[in-house]
This record gives C-alpha cells, structure tokens and sequence, in this order.
C-alpha cells in the first residue's frame, strides 16, 4: 500500500474483478500513472465479486456476452484461477426443453462445444441427481469456476510489477471534480488526485460514484439469494472445492453446485428484491459484508422444495444443515446488458459497471482498448452505457425494468419479447388514433410503436395470408404483418416512424464536422437527402442515418429510435470545441409519418397544392410542402422498397396530418402499416440491412455491400480500414437466403427467427477468415416474394448465388439457398418502384 | 422429559453498531434478525434431549409478529412446537418480558426451562432468574452442561478452580452458556417444516416494567498505542526490556 500521487493518467474506483481487470489492461496498453482505490480492505473490498457463485456458463444467446465470457474464461485460465467441471442445463417441462435446442443452436452458432444429453447420461454425471423429474439436459463441457479474488489480485500484481500502477484500499472517493464537461480530480479522504481518466468500476455502489461527478449509471443493486447445505458426504469425500459438473435448474429458475462439502444453491426465482446504493450497510455495519444482506428465508422455501425434487438424495439428511444464507447484492439495468463505455453526461468518466464474474476480465480488456484505440475488439454496442433516452436513466424507470427482468435471468426469453412494465412512456401524437385501429405497440428507446393493426385483420383472409402453425413462430407475430405488406404492395401504407432520433446540425463548421463523421459526401446541394454509413476508428458499423441539407449550413440528421442515444452522444463527442457547430436533439419537436405504395403519389396529391410529380420533387431529395394546414418536410426515399415520402411535421400538429392522409387515402386503399412491415418483411425483401443486426461493429460497409461508388476526398473516422477494405477482397459478404416451405420433422411449416448457425450442407460450422461465424442476423417473410428469407455473412466460398445450405433452427436443420450475395434487392432489383 | 426454550430476537450486527436518531435503540433498518448464540445453545440442548427422552422441545418468545421468523428458525433447528407472548414493543425491559413469560409458564408444565445466560442485544441477564423466583423453581445461571436423572437434574457450570456441578429437582430452570454444546444448522426439510407449522400466540395482560432506556451510547474506541522503541540494530536493547519486563527471557 502506498499512499496516493498527486497525479494520475486515470483513477479507477473500485477493486473488484473489473478493476482490476481495468488496471491490468490499461497497463499492458501503455497506461502509466494508475491509481486503484477502494473503499474497503484487500484481497476482498466487500463488493459482489467476493460472494459470488463464480461459475462461467460459455454460452449466451448474445454474441457479445458469449465473446465477454469466452475472452474472460481464457483470461481465468492464463492466470491458473480457472477450474475446469462441466455444467448441465437441465430441462423439466417440454417448454424448456424447446429453449435448450435453442441453446444449442446457441452453442453451435459461437463455436462453444456442446450437446443434448437424455436424463439418464445427466445422472451418469451428477450422481446424486433424482433424473426421473428431468426431461432432458444441455451439457457443455467447458463450463468451470473461478476464483475472482485470485484473479483481481494477481492481475493488480503485474500491473504493479509493470511499475504502472499505485493502489489505495481502504481508501473513500469523496467527490470527483469535473470542469469544462471533463473529469478533473479525485478527492479521496487520502488525498486528492488531478486526472483527466475516472473509470468506476464500483458494481453495486457506482450510481453513487458517478453521481459525484453529475452522471448516471442506471443500475440498481438487487439480491440473488444463496443458500450452502452441507456436510455432505460425497462432495466432502471428492476432496475438492469442486468436482461434479454444475446444474442449472432452468425451470425452477435456479442453480446447485458443489462448494467444497456443501451443496450451493442460488436462486433467479424470488420476488425482485430492489435496493438503493445509499441503502448498502458500510463494511462495519454490515454482519457479513456490504453485499450479503440478511437471508429472508421465506422468499427462498419454493426453492427448497425444488432443489429437493432434484437433489432429495443428498440434501435430505439430519446432518445436511443449511450453514450459509444471504441475500447477495448484484446489480441489474434496465435491459439486463452492462453498463460499459464514456458516460454520455461526463468526459472522461467510464463506467465499467453491472457485469457478471464471468465476463468480468474481458470487460476489463474491453474497457482499456476503448479507452487506448477508441474502439474494442468486441463489439459494444449492446453494453454501451450511452444507449439509454433520458427517461430510461431514471430511478423508477430502472426499477421497474430491473424488477421485471430479475426473472428472466433464467427464463425463456422470446426473441421479440416486449416489456410489460413503465410502458407508454413517449406517444407519438398519432397514438389515439392507432388505439382505436387497435394497434398491437411494440416499443423502442420508450416510444410505443403500432407493429400491427388489428383493424387490418379482415386483410388476412382477403389477401390470403397463411398463418403460423407453431406457437414459438407465432408468438409475438401476427399474419396481420404480411396483409398490411401485401396491401402496401398493392396501393399504399402510413406508417408511424416518430420513434426517429433527429438532431439538427448547424453552423458555420456543420459541414466540416458532418464530412468527419459520415462515410458519404455531405457537400451536396441543399434540399438532397444522403445516407450514410458512421464507422467507428477500426472501420466497423458504428451506426448508419439520413443526412438532410436544409440549408448551407444547416443540417438535420435522421436515425433510428434504437441508436438514437447512442449517436446523440457519438456526435455530441465529436463536436468542435470552438463553438462552430450548434448540434439540437429535434426528435420531440417532430413526428414522422411514412406514406409508401404504387398509389402514395395519389395520396398525398389529394391534400397539397405543392407539385410532387418525379419532375419536380425527384428521389434522394427533400421539400417544404403543405399538406392541409399543416408545414411538412417531405422526404423522398423509401426503406420499404417504394414510391413514398417520410414526412415529418411539427408534433403538436401529427393529428392533423394523420386525419388528413387516412381521409386521402382511402378511396386509394390506404392502410396503416405497423413496423413489422416496416422493420421486417418489407425491409428483408429489398435486401436493406437493419443497425444492431446485419450493421455492427464486427462488418464495414464492404462486406455488408454499402460501400460507396466513390471514396470522398475528405477525411473521416474509419476512413483508413474502409480504404484498406474497398483495396481488399471482402473476408466474408452480406447475403440474402431463401427458406422455402420447410417442415419440421411433424410437419409443420417452421420460420426461423433470427440468430441460428448457418451451417454447411453436411452440417458442419461456417467460419470467415478471420473466425467470424456465419449466423441468421435477420429473418423475416418475405410475402411479395412468397417465401422467408435470412440475412448472413458467408465468406466467399460460401457466399455465392445458389449454394445450398441448412439454417438450424430448434433443433432442426432445414434446407436454404443463396438467393443474392451483396445488396441486390430480391424485390423489385431495378427499384423501379420507388423510382416510379 | 419436556423442555422449553425462552429466546428474544436480536439483531445480526456487525463490527459497528448503528443507533437511532435519538440514541434509544439500534438502527435495525438495514439489519438482520437473529437469536443469541447462548440461545442457539439451549435450543440444540432441548431439542437433543426432547430425542433421547422421547419428550418436546418447545420454544417461546415475548414479542411482536415479527419474532415469529425466530421461533420458525428453532423450529427448523428441530423444536417441535412454538408460543409467542404477543407484546407490541420489540424490545421490552426485563421485568416485563419475565412477567409474560412467567404468565405464559403458568400454562406450560415444562420440566425443564432454558434460557440463554443473557441476551445478545441488552444483555440485562434477568429473565431467566426472575421467571425462576417468580415461579418459586431453583435456577442456576452459566450453565455449560446438563444431565437428567429421573426426576434430578445435574448442572455444570464453570467455576474460577474448576467446575461447579449443582443438582436441583424438577422442574427447574437453568440460564446456558454458549459452548454447552455445537448447535446444528438447520436442514431444508426442517426449514419446510417449520414454516407450516403453527406458532401458538398468546396475549396476556402485561404490566410496564421500571427499567427505562434512557440513551445508549458507544463504548470509547480502545486505542491500541504504538510506540517505536528504536530503528534497526539500536533497537535491540529496548525489545530486550520489554522481553524480560514480559518475563520471555532472564
């Protein structure tokens, strides 16, 4: 222990794995001046990592979780703190044993090995397991324990070796002094620090942190109950902490592994049990530690009764006593995926908070290559602390998600699965009007979006929409979707698409700033409407939008409501320093609606006087027009394959336009369209690529097929690796695959969802050269077409027209074809339609 | 033989106690609840000799609902049955927690009554002596073992020289001292079973005691004093003061 340097490159708060896997990282990129403090003593400051279960299950349904914990796992290893046992998911009700074939498709899709083995081989493996109540098991061998504490320290040790690092227990961050915006000093009851880096890494406690630095971490600590049972006979004979394989009694919501002589049992299946930071006992005060608050044995009994069902033969024993029992404190966000990156409010201040032991490490490794190179290896979007709206970094907004989402730890979680709770929270002024068509709301970033209308309903048998069979397929669908496609395809479609995140870029350097940021030439004539790719550094999909010249010097910048956050706070970054550039978030001030179809033109000439005709408002442009009363930017572009304007109004003024066009259009066979047409089977069939699915950080706009014709003069982010890309021949390309009719082994038509391996026709895992897997990134029905088609990269031998090949979906493969390689549209490849 | 176990819940503190605003009582907010270990003991001690006798174990508390979570652990530990003196206050004086006690006794023939030598929390050590005298039984406090004999029986305690061994009639009382014995954990099936079973709740007439809480306050942090008797080889001659003032070397 030293004391503290007045100075510091960065300061990171909190001596847990992350921390101190932060601190290891940073100093083996070249990080000097390190400071790590921690408000509690070592080797275990009492945060989560030092009662944890410490058990890494490899695979995720998310790739970036699968990648964190097989990163971190490896890392566990290299420092010998890694035991290797096995683990088992076992399955009680059919329900769940559905949800293993998707873990396993899971497994195959990232590589982790892995099998489906019947009761009597989970018994073969666990003993003293009654298999009789299990109906089937998910065995994956590579699943083992670690010792965190171990881990933290050794990690600590070589940075300290590497003469990079000074470290401070004991020691309390009693405020963090910010100024222009940035991260200036810590002041600890131990000495203050100037530094211009903060990383808190603090679980539990780091909404309290960074809230002395005036930002957010929504996350709220909430209790995991553990119980120990022992002595118990064959584990104490074993002689070691661990030797029988893990299992995960999903259906019940809850684990049982060996700890020694004891039985460990953890539960995911109790009520949500929230509490506040300020809440957190001190270490003093706490009969344990901060961390593992008072057992309430009530809220554990259900699982009692179960871990009997599975375990009566070891656990009901005289002398089996329950010897430890805790509410243990972890944290949980809004949307179950960590807190990771630069906050949005604060320069310089990272968070590296609400992660699992299991993927502790490689956060760490993820944290210190972005902070170094701006960009990690592992895409981290998902985690990205900047991706919430406002509302959804609030206090209750996090307690009601995280309440919601504590069960769903273990549970089944469908791939479209809405929220059900603090919904309704932002309504386009179009929202009255779709309640009373009955719109089935999907939501994104809070906003509720029609994704159906039940009002179309009589358009399924009109149409002649086959339904899906299967209820996994069907849930949360409706053949509603690809009647109101069909019905767009044949006269017209509005479609609300308010939930855009808009920001208006002005001033004398928008263009310069803009041209920095964007792939494509922004210096085009005022009224042209762009899109654009926005790379990161490494030249990966940082995000894609529509850029709109309104003037000169004056800008508006369209993308989605899933991104909208964090490309607010990617722009706001990038902004210059001198006051050149006024960036303005105008997604409240305006509500979108889009009006596409053969018969749109019609439509919206019934309600302007302005002249629309392709003469005079051609496409890739934008104009003032008057619908009515009511001012309308119009914007002539399509992402659903059709002639069509988005139109976007002032929002106290969206009613207005709505009545207007539905009046209009009626006579024309106008329909409202949710955005399962819009985000799905009419994107798919124009072969447009989705942010989040086919766009991430892992593809640049070669190998997803949106490089541009010509590469701009002007420098921007990314341009070097797109440069180095365009030169190259791409390692793996964006195609289109056809699924056509396929039947599972009872026959029934199946309809993957998106995610699944795709494999070669023997069955074997497809991999590009740089070890990227091939994966369904997008499905969806393709109704004009009349089949379902999926989106994947294929390396080249792969990834040519007409191959054959098999998706594999629940536990079943099924036949695909290679229906187009690159972004040629699959519907209508000319765009004749929306040129029309 | 018929045992019956008086326990108070407790709660689970850690190194530093916090109090109330108004330094009355322990700020319990963020706390566990517990039973004291001298507890912990005369449970286990009943319920082994509810076993070998073939007799009861039962378990009382005074206080409110909540206190109930404390019978139901005894019960998982494996007493068989449960009373609670319902009293709205948590945390009761002495006087009146013995008068409940001794109320509720007036209706319970136990052989024998347990109480721990004092409890975790007040530590006042009276309840189990004036439930004794109240009810005209022989006591013995620190006791730290128990053995029957017909109708005797025997209690150990330990004495400055050696061990005192006091035999008194049935039925009598006696105030234990942790180490009697190695209570057990709880089992799951134990833990089951007490959560179905039923506490009796009784609510006499209860009288306010005179010991009144006035404050409580911390005890002054003891300060370990260092003294540095010298740097490298000249501070040989001090450490081998001190070694012969401690009597290590001549």
């Amino acid at each position: 222990m030293s004391s503290l340097p007045d100075r510091a490159q960065v300061v990171v708060i909190g001596a847990g794995i992350v921390g101190n896997a932060v601190v290891h990282h940073l100093a083996r990129l070249g990080w000097r001046d390190i400071v790590l403090v921690d408000k509690g003593p070592l080797p275990d400051p009492g945060g989560s990592t030092g009662h944890a279960s410490n058990f890494a299950f490899p695979v995720d349904h998310s790739r970036e979780i699968t990648l964190l914990t097989g990163d971190s796992m490896r890392q566990y290893t290299e420092l010998g703190t890694l035991t290797t046992c096995g683990g088992i998911e076992v399955a009680r009700t059919p329900e769940r044993v559905q949800e293993l074939h998707r873990r396993m498709s899971s497994a195959r899709a990232w590589g982790v090995d892995a099998e489906l083995i019947s009761p009597a081989a989970v018994a073969e493996k666990v003993p003293f397991l009654d298999p009789s109540v299990v109906l089937a098991g998910f065995w994956t061998p590579s699943v083992a324990v670690v010792d965190p504490l171990r881990a933290g320290e050794l990690m600590r040790e070589r940075a300290v070796a590497a003469g990079a690092l000074t470290v401070s227990a004991l020691t309390e961050v009693l405020a963090i002094e910010t100024g222009d915006g940035r991260v200036r000093r810590v002041r600890t009851d131990r000495g203050d620090v100037d530094t211009e880096y903060v990383v808190v890494a603090c679980g539990v406690w780091s909404p309290r942190i960074a809230a002395l630095a005036g930002a957010t971490i929504p996350l709220t600590p909430a209790v995991h109950q553990m119980i120990d049972v022992g002595p118990i006979e064959e584990l104490a004979a074993t002689g070691r902490e661990i030797a029988f394989p893990i299992v995960r009694d999903m259906d019940p919501l809850m684990y049982e592994r060996q700890s020694g002589a004891d039985l460990e049992i953890g539960s995911y299946a109790h009520r949500p049990i929230l509490c506040d930071p300020d809440e957190i006992p001190s270490l003093a005060a706490a009969a344990l530690s901060p961390t593992q608050l008072p057992f309430t044995p009530d809220d554990f009994d259900p699982q009692m009764e179960a871990a009997l069902e599975l375990f009566g033969g070891i656990l009901d024993r005289p002398d089996a006593g329950i010897r430890h029992a805790i509410n243990g404190l972890l944290s949980l966000t809004p949307d179950g995926h960590p807190l990771l990156g630069e906050t949005p409010e604060v320069r310089g201040l990272w968070s590296a908070a609400a992660v699992w032991i299991k993927e502790g490490p490689g956060v760490g490794r993820l944290i210190a290559e972005w902070m170094t190179c701006g960009a990690p290896e592992i895409d981290p979007a998902a985690a990205d602390i900047a991706r919430f709206a406002p509302h959804e970094r609030t206090r209750a907004h996090v307690r009601a998600r995280a309440a919601e989402g504590f069960n769903k730890t273990y549970g089944i979680t469908h791939p479209r699965e809405q929220w059900s709770s603090d919904r309704g929270v932002r309504r386009s002024p179009f929202h009255e009007r779709q309640r009373a068509l009955g719109a089935e709301f999907f939501e994104v970033a809070g906003w509720e979006r029609p994704q159906w209308y039940r009002s179309n309903e009589p358009l399924v048998a009109e149409l002649g929409v086959e339904d899906r069979p299967h209820e996994w397929d069907a849930r949360w669908w409706s053949p509603i979707i690809n009647a109101e496609h069909l019905a767009m395809r044949r006269a017209a479609a509005m479609i609300d698409l308010s939930a855009f995140s808009q920001f208006d870029v002005q001033g004398p350097g928008a263009l310069a700033f803009l041209q920095h940021l964007t792939v494509a030439q922004m210096d085009r004539p005022v009224g042209r409407v762009v899109y654009t790719p926005v790379l990161g550094p490494d030249g990966g999909f940082r995000s894609d939008l529509t850029v709109v010249r309104l003037g000169d010097a004056h800008f508006r910048v369209v993308t989605g409501g899933a991104d909208g956050a964090r490309d607010l706070a990617w722009f706001r970054r990038h902004l210059p320093g001198d006051g050149s550039v006024a960036l303005h978030d105008v997604t409240s001030a305006v509500c979108t609606l889009g009006l596409w179809g053969p018969r749109a033109r019609d439509v919206l000439a019934a309600v302007t006087d302005d002249d629309i005709s392709d003469a005079a408002f051609p496409f890739a442009t934008a104009r003032w027009l008057t619908v009515g009363s009511v001012p309308v930017l119009a914007l002539r572009l399509s992402y659903v394959g059709e002639l069509g304007w988005e139109l976007h109004a002032a929002t106290e003024t969206g009613a207005r336009l709505w009545d207007a066009l539905a009046a209009a259009g009626e006579p024309h066979g106008l329909v409202p369209a949710g955005i399962g047409v819009y985000g799905t089977t009419a994107r798919i069939e124009k072969g447009y690529r989705l942010m989040g699915h086919e766009l991430d950080a892992e593809h640049g706009p070669v190998e997803a097929g949106l490089a541009l014709p010509r590469l701009k003069a002007q420098d921007f982010v990314g341009k070097a690796a797109y440069t180095k890309a365009r030169e190259g021949e791409p390692e793996a390309t964006l195609c289109t695959l056809r699924l056509d009719g396929a039947r599972d082994a009872s026959g029934l038509r199946r309809y993957p969802q998106g995610g699944e391996p795709v494999l070669t026709p023997d069955g074997g895992r497809i991999t590009d050269s740089r070890g990227r897997p091939s994966y369904v990134t997008s499905a969806g029905a393709a109704p004009s077409l009349g089949t379902h088609l999926l989106m994947a990269y294929l390396p080249p031998r792969h990834a040519v027209e007409g191959t054959e090949l098999l998706v594999e979906y629940l536990g079943e493969r099924y036949p695909v074809t290679v229906a187009r390689a690159g972004r040629t549209p699959l519907f209508d490849p000319d765009d004749t339609r929306m040129r029309g | 033989m018929d045992v019956l176990v008086c326990v108070k819940r407790v709660p689970a503190v850690g190194s530093e106690i916090l109090l109330t605003a108004d330094a009355t009582a322990i700020d319990t907010r963020h706390l566990g609840f517990t039973i004291g270990p001298h507890e912990e003991c005369a449970v286990e001690e009943a319920v082994r000799i509810a076993e070998r006798t073939g007799g009861s174990a039962g378990v009382l508390t005074v206080g409110p609902p909540e206190a109930d979570e404390q019978l139901r652990y005894a019960m998982s530990m494996g007493a068989d049955h449960a009373v609670r003196v319902d009293d709205p206050v948590a945390d009761p004086d002495p006087e009146t927690t013995a008068a409940a006690i001794t109320a509720a006794l007036r209706g319970l023939p136990p052989d024998v009554v347990l109480f721990g030598e004092a409890s975790a929390d007040a530590g006042h050590a009276q309840v189990g002596f004036r439930v004794a005298c109240a009810l005209r039984r022989p006591v013995v406090g620190g006791v730290k073992g128990i053995g029957l004999d017909g109708d005797r029986v025997t209690l150990r305690c330990d004495a400055p020289d050696g061990v005192e061994v006091h035999e008194a009639p049935l039925p009598a009382v006696a105030a234990v001292l942790e180490g009697l014995n190695l209570p057990r954990y709880p089992t799951i099936k134990g833990r089951l079973r007490a959560k179905k079973a039923t506490v009796r709740v009784i609510a006499p007439d209860l009288s306010t005691g005179r010991l009144r809480t006035l404050r409580l306050r911390h005890r002054p942090e003891a300060r370990a004093e260092t003294v540095v008797l010298g740097r490298g080889a000249a501070a040989a001659p001090a450490v081998v003061d001190v070694l012969a003032d401690l009597g290590m070397v001549r």
